[in-house]
């Protein structure tokens, strides 16, 4: 640790000596009862710089910008703006002082107009004409395009954070705070994005980037700060440091290193998928089209895409949740099973985690012994005549918590009760324990800290290594990089062609994401599909 | 001639209370909240407004009565629902079974007494014009005043920012929370708004429609106007046609009963709610997208501060 005691305090570095940092909290603290959310917090933020917030989940990240944009109020500490203790009434205050935000989970109205939700946004002295008016401004000037008349369900999620960014920006922020910004973009997207970023820095304004993708801190911020159990561990520049010894400093000690195991052997196809289509299920479901793959034992297959391009749709075919008219579509174990309910494709020898852990992979108010009974009744003997048995059910809870390491207050709490992190473990480690033949498993790690993540990829590359198919959707590519050995890419209900990990650079994947072609001759065709 | 005039204007007197009614409970549901209390505080409306009127001698003070009592029931709703963030349905229905109790309690004093029904508009000259003369100039004020008021509802809905801010709270609570709008306070507000409306709307039954009070005088009319706005898909002017549908489905029961056509009346009372579940059927036929109800309508929301 002692190489990245690199303090960078502006002050005494001299570089903005005689000037006081446009925004400061001087030991900002938040409790919620016993809990310290955060804890005596000092950062500064200043003109024309992009300053990161990093840690992981339940650092205390959210706590503190929600805090500095007046959302929560602080239990002690204080907030200064200019040099001046400023007290937030609410978010209203924050933006007219020059505060923005541009939420993680977006704060749109789907059933209004573009141009409604951005007056929402503001305080709205200006009559709606003249907003719509600014509005188009403002998105021609910064290069983010908005059709204002159009309602939000029927735009993209990229379309639907534009307005979030256009609607900070028409009131002209000095600082603007950014809550996960690409999580849900191509890398072209960012791309795009970083361009803005760059542009309003130019500008004068300050920029809070909070992110996960610490590649991208590395190349877009200026100054680091990083958050650990409701503490600030320090500030850094996020450019002298590399991408592991940031993560060290969020996690407080090394984290595991994954390793696949030399010399994987691939044996007979266990999953394979023919000529799959099927049409949505909901009014704004995706149609998938002629999905087809060849998932052999010992292998990992990774699907990316931006969400909503039909992995919920495809992993659903799959698991079973939506059957299939024509059997042959889905050949699990050799045996055709596209007509086959769930728990025939469980008797088959596949396991299913889904992405939503809550309410999809779990029953939120049920105990993990009954969850663990949920999906393992079919095929792990847990029931005889009828009955459950209990002893059977609590044994799978024991073995997942031993083998991987799931926190949890009590032997058998409620699942809601477990922490995201804990949770996914407990549900990823259900379904490796039945030691499946095919595990088609949905965003792994999503929203989880970056010790389970480990964990879980691990669990993945071991079970390929035992000689099940694998199969993993995911929207962080890194992670595919990381365990799949090949990647296919989604994008409005086709697959593309598999490209094996080594080839699959971001520039190609990101293509494949925007749905372009990597073919130059046939882009015409994919574009218009 | 005579009884086409007669039907409209009967028509147009079942259809006010309906109209009053389903206007609150749509400002109600567009910020998000289902009350489904508004046959209760139809009933407290009209024994409350019965009695200011029987005391007083004056319909206003009686209108006044059933406004005031209306608005006192749904801040109870609001207290509850909104306050104590208590399941919204089971309130709501508590809401009605209290509302017809306290009502006969209230009542009790002067079932049986009569009172001078609500003046009709008389201007010499155009209201004697055949036929459209008293439709259009003869009518008692509750029937001006609640087309004033689904026209300013429109208007308030669609045309000014408060009323913007109100239908996003009906959206996306999370959002509008996350904005700086003080969610609880804008349901607070719709829902008294519902209250004073379907207190209004009960009172009119004992001041103009009959100018007595029988406990369970609003007979279902609560519930009507809770389906006429799903009938209405959240929309005022279709909430206009469906309250003057569904009051003539009510009149056109009595003058077929009248006339011995041979429909069961039961199921002429039916129609209005069968009405409104083909309207539902076909709206979520025809859905291009979105949704129709309030997005947030029914969910409880508490902030966190």
């Amino acid at each position: 640790m002692q190489a990245h005691q690199r303090m960078l305090d502006p002050i005494s570095n001299g570089l903005h000596s005689g000037e006081s940092p446009l925004l400061r909290t001087v030991g900002l603290t938040k409790r919620y009862g016993d809990f310290l959310a955060n804890d005596s917090i000092d950062i500064e933020i200043w003109p024309n710089e992009i300053h990161a917030l990093l840690g992981e989940n339940g650092a205390g990240k959210s706590t503190l910008v929600k805090a500095i944009y007046g959302l929560i109020q602080p239990s002690a500490g204080e907030i200064r703006w200019h040099g001046d203790r400023i007290v937030l009434s609410g978010p209203s205050e924050a933006r007219s002082r020059g505060i923005g935000m541009v939420f993680q989970h977006f704060s749109l109205f789907d059933n209004l107009t573009v141009a409604e939700n951005v007056a929402l946004g503001l305080d709205g002295t200006e009559s709606f004409k003249d907003m719509s008016a600014r509005l188009e401004q403002v998105s021609k000037t910064y290069g983010l395009p908005l059709d204002p008349r159009r309602e939000v369900w029927q735009l993209s999620v990229g379309e639907r954070q534009r307005i979030e960014i256009v609607r900070a920006l028409m009131q002209d922020p000095k600082f603007l705070i950014l809550d996960e910004p690409t999580a849900v973009l191509t890398p072209q997207e960012a791309d795009q994005l970083f361009i803005v970023l760059e542009r309003l820095k130019a500008e004068g304004r300050a920029i809070l980037y909070i992110s996960h993708k610490l590649e991208e801190v590395k190349r877009l911020c200026d100054t680091a700060t990083i958050l650990r159990g409701g503490k600030k561990i320090q500030t850094c520049n996020p450019r002298l440091e590399t991408a592991a010894s940031l993560a060290r400093m969020m996690v407080g000690g090394e984290i595991k290193e994954v390793k696949a195991a030399a010399g994987r052997q691939t044996t007979i196809p266990r999953l394979v998928v023919n000529d799959l289509s099927l049409a949505p299920d909901e009014a704004h479901g995706v149609w998938l089209e002629h999905i087809s793959f060849e998932l052999k034992g010992g292998e990992i297959l990774g699907i990316a895409g931006v969400a909503g391009n039909g992995q919920d749709e495809l992993f659903a075919a799959l698991s079973g949740e939506r059957l299939s008219n024509d059997p042959g579509t889905v050949v699990i174990e050799g045996i055709a099973a596209g007509h086959l309910s769930i728990t025939r494709r469980r008797k088959l020898g596949a396991a299913f985690v889904p992405e939503e852990r809550l309410g999809h992979g779990t029953a939120p108010r049920m105990k993990l012994s009954e969850n663990a009974l949920l999906t393992g009744h079919a095929a792990s003997g847990m029931v005889h005549h009828g009955f459950i048995d209990t002893a059977a059910t609590l044994k799978t809870v024991d073995r997942a918590t031993e083998t991987f390491d799931v926190r949890k207050a009590k032997r058998d709490p409620e699942a809601a009760s477990l922490s995201g992190g804990n949770l996914q473990k407990f549900i990823v480690g259900r379904e490796i324990l039945r030691n499946p033949a095919v595990l088609v498993v949905s965003q792994p790690t999503w929203g989880v800290d970056a010790g389970a993540a480990a964990v879980i990829r691990q669990a993945l590359l071991d079970l390929a290594t035992a000689g099940a198919a694998v199969l993993v959707t995911s929207q962080d590519l890194d992670e595919l990089a990381e365990i799949a050995d090949r990647i296919a890419v989604m994008f409005h209900g086709r697959l593309s062609e598999p490209l094996a990990t080594r080839d699959a650079t971001r520039e190609k994947l990101g293509l494949l994401m925007g749905g372009s072609s990597l073919e130059p001759k046939e882009a015409v065709h994919a574009v218009g599909a | 001639m005579e009884l086409v005039e007669a039907i409209i204007l009967s028509v147009l007197a079942a259809s006010t209370p309906l109209l009053i009614a389903a206007t609150g409970e749509l400002v109600t549901e567009r910020s998000g909240v289902l009350n489904l209390g508004v046959e209760g505080m139809m009933i407290v409306g009209a024994a409350c407004g019965f009695g200011g009127a029987w005391l007083t001698g004056s319909i206003f003070v009686g209108a006044l009565f059933g406004i005031v009592a209306g608005t006192l029931m749904s801040l109870m709703f609001a207290l509850m629902a909104l306050g104590l963030a208590v399941n919204q349905v089971a309130t709501g229905l508590a809401l009605t079974i209290l509302g017809v109790g306290l009502s006969g309690l209230i009542g009790a004093g002067f079932v049986g007494e009569r009172i001078t029904p609500a003046a009709h508009l008389n201007i010499p000259g155009l209201t004697d014009i055949p036929l459209v003369g008293r439709v259009l100039f003869g009518e008692d004020a509750f029937i001006y005043f609640s087309i004033a008021l689904i026209i300013g509802v429109w208007w308030f809905l669609y045309r000014t920012r408060a009323g913007l801010i109100l239908r996003a709270c009906g959206d996306n609570h999370i959002s509008a929370h996350a904005l700086g709008y003080p969610v609880l306070h804008i349901r607070t507000l719709a829902v008294m708004f519902g209250g004073a409306c379907a207190g209004l709307a009960g009172a009119y039954l004992p001041l103009a429609y009959t100018p007595f009070f029988i406990p369970g005088m609003t007979a279902g009319r609560g519930w009507i106007a809770l389906a006429l706005v799903v009938f209405a898909s959240w929309r005022p002017g279709r909430l206009v046609v469906g309250a003057y549908l569904f009051g003539a489905v009510t009149i056109l029961q009595l003058h077929a009963q009248g006339w011995g056509v041979g429909i069961p009346s039961q199921f002429m009372s039916a129609l209005p709610y069968l009405a409104t579940v083909i309207v539902l059927v076909l709206l979520s036929r025809a859905r291009t997208g979105g949704s129709t109800a309030p997005a947030a309508l029914g969910t409880v929301f508490v902030p966190d501060r």
